[in-house]
């Protein structure tokens, strides 16, 4: 097999993608530092984002991108700053709670994998193969215009609920 | 067929990426760190609707919209849960979940 091939490059290129996913989920999760594990995360989202790309939507990558690693993980930074200082000394993980949670996320992991194995999946007929962007802005507006605009107030109510909630800082309590 | 043309891969991936949420929102105290791994969480579901949307979904763009309402919802909910945790911390000094406990009787 030649390891120049199209294919080859595609299969190492989606294999690297993947095993940054997992480990900036695993950073995100494991790691002591509170600061470390929004970096973490900011990788594992754009190893999703490569996902997505392998999944054959550009557009949603790019919207993976702005989205979760410009704005949630900016946001998350902001509150790191607002919050607990960094150099206070954390308590110790106890060891009951650690297991407790393995065990539980354990045991979900098993279900599922049963699940997976056990499943198989049948396609539903291709009514279309348009990938496009043109396409989607179309459903947005057209089929889905109702969820669309729901969520554009969804998003003013939680920005105006932020403000209620965080307000109240030095000056005004 | 390479690896990354089979349902089967991302379907896995997805799920690793949720048990590792899982884990994180079990054992984590520190509430911005429980926000983290509701995130990965979020971000496995994404991964199964676009997965779903690939290979077997009748319309390519159905997916590609419902991914778009997650990572919306997601945004609202992080900012929403950004600000209780500052309200929080300003009135406990402290973002540990166990030191939460106002409202235990």
């Amino acid at each position: 097999m030649n390891l120049l091939s199209p294919q080859t490059l595609a299969s190492g290129a989606f294999l690297l993608v993947v095993a940054v996913t997992l480990l900036g989920a695993l950073i995100a999760v494991a790691a002591r530092n509170i600061f470390h594990n929004v970096l973490g995360l900011a990788l594992s989202l754009m190893g999703v984002a490569g996902v997505f790309l392998y999944l054959n939507s550009p557009f949603v990558a790019l919207m993976e991108v702005l989205i979760y690693v410009g704005a949630i993980c900016i946001a998350i930074c902001f509150a790191i700053m607002l919050s607990e200082p960094l150099h206070l000394p954390r308590p110790p993980r106890s060891l009951a709670k650690v297991l407790g949670a393995l065990a539980g996320a354990g045991a979900v992991f098993i279900f599922l994998l049963v699940l997976l194995k056990k499943t198989t999946w049948t396609p539903a007929p291709q009514r279309s193969a348009d990938w496009s962007i043109t396409t989607l802005g179309h459903y947005l507006l057209t089929n889905y215009v109702l969820i669309f605009e729901l969520v554009s107030l969804l998003l003013l109510v939680a920005m105006l609920g932020a403000i209620v909630n965080a307000r109240g800082g030095r000056g005004s309590s | 067929m390479p690896l990354f043309n089979q349902l089967n891969t991302y379907l896995y991936l997805a799920l690793v990426l949720f048990v590792i949420g899982l884990y994180g929102v079990l054992a984590r105290r520190n509430l911005i760190a429980v926000l983290i791994s509701v995130e990965l969480i979020l971000n496995a579901a994404s991964i199964n609707f676009m997965a779903f949307n690939r290979f077997l979904a009748p319309h390519p763009a159905v997916g590609q919209v419902i991914t778009l309402f997650i990572m919306a919802v997601a945004a609202a909910e992080a900012a929403i849960a950004l600000s209780i945790i500052i309200a929080v911390y300003r009135r406990l000094k402290s973002v540990n979940v166990e030191q939460a406990t106002e409202l235990r009787g």
